[in-house]
């Protein structure tokens, strides 16, 4: 579906718009149409919705005077990052204000002892290891974006990248949040230190999509650089047999810092657009990373290189610098953008399944496409069963975009029968908002949206992401109403 | 009527949470008798508090009022463990020892390691608690990959799910993590699970005095070495140790405990863990508390105690035990509130002698969150009918 939303452009934005320039400055709002319109989808780019006012903010103050004006007038807004989601969680309100936060790009001094940082939300994900390195620290979330993708884009859709098997997602490396709630308010949440008195709020707010409030500092963890790292490419000619290593190596207790997959369709597509040079004939590849201690990383590359052997790798290459290195990754991580040479277009999926599942998932992945037609490129996080499958279709052949998106769809369905999740990494946002009610019953998502309205009750931050259906938070703290009327006659949608 | 009111009985001075003795007791066995349970109490505005194991009973505020007791502990059963995927879905009456054992058998480990006996996973959820591991894999917040919550008005809830990756929808499991009952009822809790380290070595080094530790768990932080645990252990009496844990293979643990020594200084190698690792310091006589604050200000933190106090301290992650004699708690907890504040330090009283728990601020101060705190409890439990007062701020 391609869905796209003219800005709408009412009496109550204008006026908004004029209190918004006399509080944050004249050349910070832009309400030009062919200005904004740069700004009218993030990285799921078949979704488009024009905003009606663009902010671009410079310091907390700017962020704090937006959302209490927005307050005020009952304004939607949206809190964009660098624009790299892949779930539409950026997708502007055409009748609200599109919140930019790439210039709060201050980082402070990194705090080595504490191994710490504290950054504002604009600052690229790269940046923080960059400024790390020089203190042997480093920041562990690194998503494949991770040149252009900002943190505070990373706080809202709690983004992970190929390392997380071993060192988990955003969630676990931010300790502390200064946030502007939806009606203005200026809390901290988290700090410094850990185990700070009263609910994990900041937990909480990791990962809610921009719709629990705006980011204006974040705490972040470092860790130690570990002492080795070994990288290695192995080629398979069968998908099990590689599947069957993944579980294979977990089996063993051991616990890789990544363990990455792509079948021949990514394989090919890699090869196209950067020639990272993987084996000849692979059916399927692994890259397979191993960090820590120098004598524990040699000990058991060796017994992972035995895993492989035996379930019939044919080539084993083992990085031998980090110039290597970094080739077994650019074909990784370069991917999703690969597949474009070999295909006019394609949906990008993040799924995920219970990884002793990803046989079988595997191949009724392979049964649904050829029963539609299509091919489907994979390319995954194989070690913590995060799946991401490119569903390639030829948008001049009519129909096969709709059809291409059904495939896309039932794929996540399948994730969810399997016992897994609908997003590894990516978020809900605007594209699978749907597909919540696949996971969720109504209780579950009633209950969520307590949290909901205890940030946000006239909801206005961020709306239309995340929920199937919007929920009025009612007067009465608890009370939960049932369908809007604006909304059951079909008028409360963005689109 | 269900089994779950067929088990209902009186009150007595044995169930009592914090000196509150509940009027009556029901301990159901399965989650839906919880929500019939809560249903009922929401229909009688009735009050609730959650127990599992009460091992944790006093590291909350006394209840304002307990109408009702839930007993947890008939919801015991480890309802999945695929040891492939390395995770288990077990109910919340479930004692974390008797999971350990079972999926012990697969070569496996919740890596969380408090010390409370009998702890329930409900209870270490509900009261975030932690042990010297935590400097690893991290605490409840990092293992919890699933949630089953049963709110205010009986209506069941889940959050989650059953893979470790995974962020669709809000993760209620952090919102319930160190809850304490006031939000509703974790019912079921789903995990990620670790392989059990085939080899163990422990360096244990007697220091001059417990500041010691400070620079040296700084030291040890900022190396290369990955140790599960780095615990400072020291008495009322002034006598203090640094205990470094290595937990991987046998080549791994043997080079690191030897550079630990090096790093160190010093150190005696073992390969058996100490009787008192991660045991919360001091007895009956004393005030528990749990300090938390920046991990490098240690030393500070220890030298803003008063002297006699028994301290262990997980000492590369910003988290300590404390035991002030009670004589002196009263006049020291504010002392030492303000001398952690610039460290964005907290003290929270764990356990108390009844004498002075009352003339005790327990919580402290939180911040300036407190407010959407509040808004949250109105939203989840309106009437405050779930552990009333228990909370930071009387929530």
């Amino acid at each position: 579906m391609t869905a796209i939303a003219e800005p709408v452009v009412s009496d109550r934005t204008a006026a908004l718009a004029e209190r918004l320039r006399s509080a944050v400055g004249v050349e910070r709002v832009l309400t030009d149409r062919t200005q904004v319109r740069t700004y009218e989808c993030d990285g799921l780019a078949n979704f488009k919705v024009t905003p009606a006012i663009v902010v671009l903010a410079e310091s907390r103050q700017h962020v704090v005077d937006t959302v209490r004006l927005c307050a005020e007038a009952g304004v939607p807004f949206v809190a964009r990052g660098s624009g790299t989601g892949l779930s539409g969680g950026a997708l502007p309100s055409a009748d609200g204000v599109l919140l930019v936060l790439s210039r709060l790009r201050k980082l402070f001094p990194v705090d080595a002892d504490n191994r710490q940082v504290t950054v504002e939300p604009g600052v690229i994900n790269l940046w923080v290891t960059r400024d790390a390195a020089p203190h042997d620290l480093a920041y562990a979330p690194d998503p494949s974006s991770q040149l252009v993708c900002s943190i505070g884009g990373n706080v809202a859709e709690n983004a992970g990248g190929a390392h997380c098997l071993k060192y988990g997602f955003t969630v676990n490396h931010v300790l502390g949040a200064e946030v502007v709630l939806p009606d203005g308010e200026v809390v901290h949440l988290g700090g410094r230190a850990p185990e700070h008195p009263g609910y994990d709020l900041l937990g909480a707010f990791i990962g809610s999509e921009g719709t629990l409030g705006v980011a204006t500092e974040l705490t972040l963890r470092l860790i130690r650089v570990p002492e080795a790292v070994q990288t290695m490419l192995v080629g398979y000619s069968s998908v099990e047999d590689a599947a069957g290593t993944v579980s294979d190596i977990i089996a063993a207790g051991i616990l890789p810092a990544a363990v990455e997959m792509m079948d021949a369709l990514a394989i090919e597509a890699a090869e196209a657009a950067v020639s990272c040079g993987y084996p000849a004939g692979a059916v399927a590849v692994l890259v397979i990373e191993l960090d820590g201690p120098q004598v524990e990383v040699e000990a058991q590359f060796k017994q992972v290189e035995e895993i492989a052997r035996a379930r019939n790798a044919f080539e084993t290459r083992i990085a031998a610098d980090d110039a290597e290195r970094a080739l077994m990754w650019k074909g990784r991580k370069s991917a999703f953008a690969a597949v474009g040479r070999i295909s006019p277009s394609y949906f990008v999926q993040d799924g995920v399944i219970p990884r002793t599942k990803l046989p079988e998932v595997l191949a009724e992945m392979k049964r649904m496409a050829d029963e539609k037609g299509l091919r489907v490129a994979n390319v995954f996080h194989a070690g913590d069963g995060n799946l991401h499958p490119l569903v390639l279709f030829d948008d001049a052949v009519e129909g096969q975009a709709h059809e291409a998106e059904e495939l896309a769809g039932d794929i996540l369905e399948l994730c969810v029968t399997s016992g897994g999740s609908i997003t590894g990494e990516h978020g809900v946002g605007s594209e699978k908002r749907m597909k919540m009610a696949k996971q969720f019953t109504p209780e579950d998502l009633d209950t969520m949206q307590l949290l909901r309205c205890a940030f946000d009750p006239d909801g206005i931050a961020n709306p239309g992401k995340v929920f199937p259906t919007p929920r009025l938070c009612g007067e009465r703290p608890g009370v939960r109403k049932g369908e809007h009327p604006v909304q059951a006659a079909g008028l409360g949608e963005v689109f | 009527m269900t089994a779950a009111t067929d088990t209902r009985r009186p009150g007595g001075p044995d169930d009592a949470v914090g000196g509150v003795v509940p009027r009556e007791v029901v301990q159901p066995d399965t989650i839906d008798q919880v929500a019939v349970v809560l249903r009922a109490a929401a229909a009688d505005g009735r009050t609730v508090v959650p127990v599992g194991g009460r091992s944790k009973l006093t590291w909350a505020r006394p209840p304002e009022s307990c109408d009702l007791l839930l007993d947890l502990t008939g919801l015991d059963r480890v309802v999945e463990h695929v040891a492939g995927d390395l995770t288990v879905v077990a109910e919340a009456g479930v004692r974390l020892a008797d999971l350990q054992e079972q999926v012990g058998r697969a070569g496996q480990l919740l890596a969380l390691d408090p010390p409370e006996e009998g702890a329930t996973l409900g209870g270490l959820v509900s009261a975030n608690a932690s042990g010297p591991r935590r400097l690893r894999y991290g605490t409840t917040r990092d293992l919890l990959i699933g949630i089953t919550v049963v709110l205010a008005d009986g209506t069941v809830a889940h959050a989650g799910g059953k893979v470790v990756k995974n962020v669709a929808g809000y993760d209620l499991g952090k919102l319930f993590t160190g809850a304490h009952g006031t939000l509703g009822v974790v019912a079921s809790t789903t995990w990620r699970l670790h392989p059990v380290p085939p080899a163990r070595r422990v360096v244990t080094l007697e220091l001059p005095d417990a500041a010691a530790a400070g620079p040296l768990s700084v030291a040890l932080a900022r190396s290369t070495l990955t140790p599960s645990a780095v615990e400072l252990i020291a008495g009322a009496d002034g006598t203090a140790r640094l205990v470094v844990l290595f937990e991987s293979i046998a080549e791994s643990v043997a080079g690191q405990a030897g550079a630990a020594v090096d790093l160190l200084g010093g150190g005696e190698e073992s390969e058996d863990l100490p009787d008192d690792l991660g045991r919360h310091p001091g007895g009956a006589d004393d005030v528990l508390l749990r300090l938390a604050y920046a991990p490098a200000s240690l030393a500070a933190v220890l030298d803003a105690l008063p002297t006699g106090t028994a301290v262990t301290a997980h000492a590369a992650t910003g988290v300590s035990y404390a035991a002030v004699p009670a004589g002196q708690a009263v006049d020291a907890l504010p002392r030492l509130r303000t001398a952690l504040a610039p460290h964005d330090g907290s003290a929270v009283v764990l356990r108390a002698p009844d004498a002075v728990r009352d003339a005790l601020d327990h919580w402290g101060p939180v911040g300036d969150s407190l407010d959407l705190m509040r808004r949250v409890k109105e939203r989840f439990d309106p009437e405050r009918r779930m552990s009333p007062g228990r909370f930071v701020g009387g929530l």
